[in-house]
Parts: C-alpha cells; sequence; structure tokens
C-alpha cells in the first residue's frame, strides 16, 4: 500500500502506470473487501484489507502482496469482475491501494457505475488482449501509457485498443465524473420533475 | 432498443435531462438508507456543504450491523455501535424518517419498505444496497447503487445512469408442489449465468411468475443482481394492489383510487419491444442447490455435482476454484451432503411466508443434533406476526433458535458467523468465498423449506420427502 493517498480529482485524461494482474472470474466485492471490514464511518483504511482472505491464505504470494507489484496502479482483470454486493467500499480500498484504472474482460454494474463516480477510469479488452497482458514476463512488469482520448493504451512492445463506455469517457475528459455538481446544475428541472411525478400528487409526503 | 415496456414508461417519466457526457439524469422517487453504505455520503455532503434536497423521500433503518441476540445498547460490537449513532445523528440533523429497533418497524431495508407500503409501482428506487432490486416485484424501477450516488441522491434526488436494455424472461406453466421462487431463481441464473444481466433490466413473466404471491415475487427479484442484472421487475397485477392497500404509507381514499388507475397504465404494452427474450419452462424446475461459490453454480436435489467436462469453457475457471474450496468432487451428489449450521433470513427468503413454510416442515419435528440452527426474521414486523400465529414457537420447540431482526448471517457484519470451514444450509443470496464471516466457510443456498429439511436431517434433503 502506498504511504500517501490522493484521491483523484478533475480532468482525467492518462493513467500511465505500472500492471498488477489478478486473473479469475467473477471476483466479487466480498473477496475484494470482505464485510467485516466495512464497519466503519470513513472509507480512509480500507487500503491495508483489500483482498484480505485471498492474501491471508496466499501467505504473500497474492499479486497485490508481491514486492514486484507495491508500485502498481492499473489492475488487470478477466470477466465479471466485481460482482455482488454494491459496497463503494471494494473499489474504495483499490483505490486506496493505488490502484488509478481497471483493465478487464467485463465488471459487473454497480461495480463499475461506482468507479466512474470515484474516478477510476475502467476498460474492456478481449480476453486474448487481457491473457497478453496476464502473461507479460518480459521484464517482471508492464508499464502501460492509456490514452483516455484515444481509448489506447500502449507499452514499449504491446498496443492495445480499449473500450470504454462513451458516456464515462466524456465525464473523465471533462471531469464530470464527480457528478454532484453537474446533477445540481438542473435545479430547478429537478424541482419540475418532482411536481410532474403522478405519483407526489397522491402521496405527497412519504410519511 | 426496448419500447414502451414498464422500464421504459418508468424511465421516461424519471427523467430529468441528459447529461453532457450522455447519460440521463434520473430522479429518485423513493431513496432507502441504512447504517453501513450512508455515513460516508454524509461525510461528503458536510465537506461539499450541500443539504439533502428532499428529505422526505428518503427513509432510513439499521439492518446490517444489528446483533440478533442482544440488541440492547449499547451494542457490545463498538464500530457496531458508532454506525448505528451515526445513522441516528446523520437521522436528527437532515430530518429524516428512520425506522429505529423498537419502531415496530425496524428490518432489513427490502423487508420494511414494501410491509409499509413505500415500495409502490412506478417509482424509482434506489438504495446503496445491491438487493434494491427487490422493489422491482412492485412494478417499480429499483436498483442498488454506490455511496458517492447515495450521496447524489441526498443532495440532488438524481443520479447520472445510463439508460439500461430489457432483456424478458418468460416463464411458461406453474411451479410444482415443493418448488418455491427460490428454486425458480436459481434456476433462472445457472440457465442465463451470473453475468448475462450486466447492462440489462430483467421483466420477468409469464404464468409461473403471475401465479407467485408478493413476497415470492420479491425473492425473485431480489437475486436478478446474482444474474447480473441491478434491476428486476414485475408488471403489477391485482395481487400487487391488494398487497399495498391499506399499508401504513400507502395512497388513501380518493388518492388511492388515482394511484390506482395510475398503476394500472404503467405495465409492459402487449406489443413492447424488448432487447431479448428468453422463455423457459417453470414445471421443470426441481428444488435447486448450489453446490459453487457463484449464484450460478447450482443442480437440482437429485444432480450430481458438474464434471469439468460438462462446463463451457468459460465456466471452467471458477468450477475449478469451486470444487476446491468447497471440497466437493465433480461427479458427487449434493443431497446427503452434511450441514453444519441452518440459517432462515435475508432480504431474499426472511419475510413471513418463508418462515410460514419453514415452519410446516418443522412441525412436530426436531432439528439434527449436529446442526446449529436459527432464523432471523425479516423485520420486527415479520417476527410479530410470526408469534401471532405461534411460528416462534414451532421454530423453538424444534430446536432452532429464535433471533432479532436484521442481516445476520447472509453477510455476517454481526457476531452471526460461520466458523471454520463449516457447511451452512442457507436461505440467503450468496454464496461467494467467506461470505458468511468464515474465511473458509461454505454455503449451499436453497429454499427457505429445503433449509427446514436439511436441519431435520443435518444433511442436504429433498424437502419434497417432508410434505404430504
Amino acid at each position: 500500500m502506498k504511504s500517501e493517498f490522493t484521491p483523484p480529482i478533475g480532468k482525467i485524461s492518462n493513467v500511465n502506470g505500472q500492471c498488477i494482474s489478478l486473473v479469475g472470474n467473477d471476483i466479487d466485492t466480498d473477496r475484494i473487501i470482505p464485510a467485516r471490514f466495512l464497519k466503519c464511518v470513513n472509507f480512509d483504511s480500507l487500503g491495508e484489507s483489500v483482498f484480505a482472505d485471498d492474501r491471508k491464505k496466499l501467505n504473500g504470494r497474492h499479486p497485490f502482496d508481491l514486492e514486484e507489484n507495491k508500485n502498481a496502479s492499473i489492475l488487470i482483470v478477466n470477466s465479471n469482475f466485481g460482482c455482488g454486493s454494491s459496497r463503494e467500499h471494494a473499489p474504495q480500498a483499490l483505490l486506496r491501494w493505488g490502484i488509478k484504472a481497471i483493465i478487464g474482460e467485463s465488471f459487473a454494474d454497480i461495480f463499475y457505475s461506482n468507479c466512474i463516480a470515484i474516478g477510476i477510469p475502467c476498460f474492456t479488452l478481449a480476453k486474448e488482449g487481457i491473457q497478453k497482458i496476464q502473461k507479460h514476463k518480459d521484464d517482471n512488469f508492464l508499464f502501460l501509457e492509456i490514452d483516455l482520448k484515444k481509448s489506447f493504451a500502449k507499452s514499449k512492445d504491446l498496443n492495445f485498443n480499449l473500450e470504454i463506455k462513451e458516456s464515462s469517457r466524456k465525464m473523465f475528459l471533462s471531469g464530470e465524473w464527480d457528478a454532484t455538481s453537474t446533477l445540481l446544475e438542473n435545479e430547478n428541472l429537478i424541482k419540475n420533475k418532482f411536481t410532474q411525478l403522478p405519483y407526489t400528487k397522491f402521496n405527497t409526503r412519504l410519511l | 432498443m426496448s419500447q414502451d415496456t414498464l422500464f421504459d414508461k418508468v424511465w421516461d417519466l424519471h427523467k430529468v435531462s441528459r447529461l453532457p457526457g450522455g447519460s440521463d439524469q434520473i430522479f429518485i422517487g423513493l431513496h432507502l438508507i441504512h447504517e453501513v453504505t450512508s455515513p460516508q455520503a454524509f461525510g461528503a455532503l458536510k465537506d461539499k456543504k450541500l443539504k439533502v434536497k428532499f428529505p422526505d423521500r428518503t427513509v432510513a433503518t439499521v439492518d446490517h450491523i444489528v446483533p440478533t441476540d442482544n440488541q440492547s445498547r449499547p451494542f457490545k460490537d463498538n464500530l457496531a455501535e458508532q454506525m448505528i449513532e451515526t445513522l441516528e445523528k446523520n437521522c436528527l440533523e437532515h430530518k429524516i424518517r428512520f425506522f429505529n429497533i423498537g419502531s415496530g418497524n425496524q428490518g432489513i431495508v427490502h423487508v420494511v419498505a414494501p410491509e409499509l407500503g413505500l415500495t409502490q409501482p412506478g417509482m424509482t428506487i434506489a438504495c446503496g444496497d445491491s438487493h434494491t432490486s427487490t422493489h422491482g416485484a412492485f412494478g417499480s424501477i429499483a436498483f442498488g447503487i454506490g455511496t458517492s450516488q447515495v450521496r447524489d441522491v441526498l443532495a440532488t434526488q438524481t443520479i447520472a445512469m445510463n439508460k439500461l436494455k430489457v432483456r424478458q424472461i418468460w416463464c411458461d406453466n406453474k411451479l410444482s408442489k415443493g418448488i418455491y421462487a427460490k428454486d425458480l431463481v436459481l434456476h433462472i441464473i445457472n440457465e442465463l449465468g451470473v453475468k448475462a444481466g450486466v447492462g440489462f433490466a430483467y421483466e420477468f413473466a409469464g404464468p409461473a411468475i403471475d401465479d407467485l404471491s408478493m413476497e415470492e415475487r420479491m425473492t425473485i427479484c431480489n437475486m436478478s443482481i446474482e444474474g447480473g442484472a441491478r434491476c428486476g421487475y414485475i408488471n403489477p397485477d391485482e395481487k400487487t394492489f391488494s398487497y399495498i392497500k391499506n399499508k401504513l404509507c400507502a395512497p388513501k381514499n380518493e388518492h388511492w383510487d388515482k394511484a390506482l388507475t395510475w398503476w394500472k397504465s404503467l405495465k409492459s404494452d402487449e406489443n413492447s419491444i424488448y432487447d431479448d427474450v428468453i422463455k423457459l419452462d417453470a414445471s421443470k424446475v426441481e428444488p435447486t442447490v448450489t453446490w459453487g461459490i457463484t449464484p450460478g453454480q447450482s443442480i437440482s436435489i437429485n444432480q450430481q455435482i458438474p464434471l469439468l467436462d460438462d462446463l463451457s469453457p468459460n465456466d471452467k475457471l471458477v468450477a475449478k476454484e469451486a470444487y476446491e474450496y468447497m471440497s466437493f468432487k465433480p461427479g458427487q451428489f449434493i443431497k446427503d451432503t452434511p450441514i453444519d449450521v441452518c440459517f432462515i433470513g435475508s432480504c431474499t427468503n426472511g419475510r413471513i411466508s418463508d418462515l410460514r413454510v419453514a415452519a410446516q416442515v418443522l412441525k412436530d419435528k426436531k432439528v439434527s443434533k449436529n446442526v446449529k440452527a436459527f432464523v432471523v426474521p425479516g423485520s420486527e414486523k415479520v417476527a410479530a406476526e410470526a408469534k401471532q400465529e405461534g411460528i416462534d414457537q414451532i421454530f423453538k420447540d424444534s430446536g432452532f433458535q429464535w433471533r432479532e431482526p436484521g442481516c445476520s448471517m447472509c453477510l455476517a457484519m454481526n457476531s452471526d458467523k460461520l466458523i471454520g470451514n463449516q457447511v451452512s444450509a442457507s436461505s440467503s443470496n450468496r454464496n461467494f468465498k467467506g461470505r458468511q464471516g468464515s474465511p473458509s466457510g461454505r454455503t449451499l443456498l436453497m429454499s427457505p423449506a429445503m433449509v427446514a429439511a436439511a436441519a431435520i436431517n443435518g444433511k442436504v434433503s429433498d424437502v419434497r420427502e417432508f410434505i404430504s
């Protein structure tokens, strides 16, 4: 885990970093951060607990414990990563460990939106590409430069066209992934919508 | 692209704007909060100097961390106490209605909102919990969100979201005797896979769905997320309306008539267009049990755990992981697997009808001496109703421990946990590695009736042998 944590802020157009591979399909958010670590009223200390049970079992051999990965920031995963619980603690734990972007075969819906909402771009890449990165052994690690404008990742000897939802890409480039202020700009529209909804007339107060 | 489905109608109605990035800004009609995923959202509001925009449209309860044995305050667990205190403080400060322990209405958030009549057709409902899809049983569009989106709902009553595609899952015929909604939804997830629903809302329809009670429909929609769909729904019908009628927060008098007229207009049109349609035969569903580490890894009670060669290439990796973690051999029968712990409860199967069915199986029977069995009612209302009907006594007489309402061992954030590599028969929704509190604990998901049967025999059993 990195000693100093600075949350992402504003426009995100590039992520450059070393890759860390985690092989496996359907890795759920209970595994990313077991429920006992959710007993907290802030996210500050989650980084050290990421994959706590998996890491304990592998006794130092888990990718998140390997010395060669300690500066990694781009997580490479397989299919349906982040399935299960909606706990934002999962991407928050990854972020606090040092992950700045994720490339995977596919992501679970809620996990994906949570990542976008906290400034972690998630890209998809076909299985062959993912496996190429996961098997890359040339130098102990692969350093990727990701360009969000072009949805393109390059390294010394490998290049990939990445996919990302167009709305997410635009939000990162404009900084609007931190959505609250953008949503608030439509304050009048929100009020109008509230009064137009049929059920606010027969349920003016919920209670 | 789907057209004229209930999902389309409700989505379009709640669309506030198209955001610059291309997502939709969606108004949230009902926001439910609990102690685990809300404190950081309130913290963020404070940091941004924002207020709760529509405090009347957020309702809170406490469920994940509550102890189920001794609920006196302060809780023995300091962290749990800190979390409930934080929620109490936040609700007080922001004038949010909070159903606390002892109010008579506390319980698992997805049990409480429907029984209060808060959950209604045509609403958008969001909660920082993936099983929010439960509320879709009423023809609402309901989905789980993360804490940053909880913050957005509190601050703006809206979220940014891309419209989902719609897949209709048409269930023909009817479930046979001794087969329950849980069996059907496990079967659906097994057929379609755990990630087929990514990017989709699931519309459950057909004679088998029409035949289900509202509580059974909630079980189906609850587990949509286990199939990858963050939203699952069922078109509202007379059963829906009569369930809501006279509930505490249901529209009353002339408002009821207006509500009813509107609700009836919401269902998917006969010639609506879906992005995908899947048909299956509900009469072929058998009592279903999971054998692996995802809710998609299930088989019928009389089947063998699949061989690696029988699985598609994509499923092999997780199957290998599952054999090892569960200590099961490919080809082994699931029936007669010894059970250590039986858990009945959760937002999937902790409602009064679930308890009734389990109690029918347990009546005049005893829990095997090798099994620790406990039942956690989904809410204070469920518990009260069960006591009135004498169901609590049936459970106690059989050897089940009768507990106080909460999420309990579905995710084991309180002291209800598996120990070591114990095997549980559980009426909950997830069999992930470590889900029930022990990093090597093993979970077999099944219907509450099947859990009751497993408790009596001390091993995985066919509940049909217990019911005449």
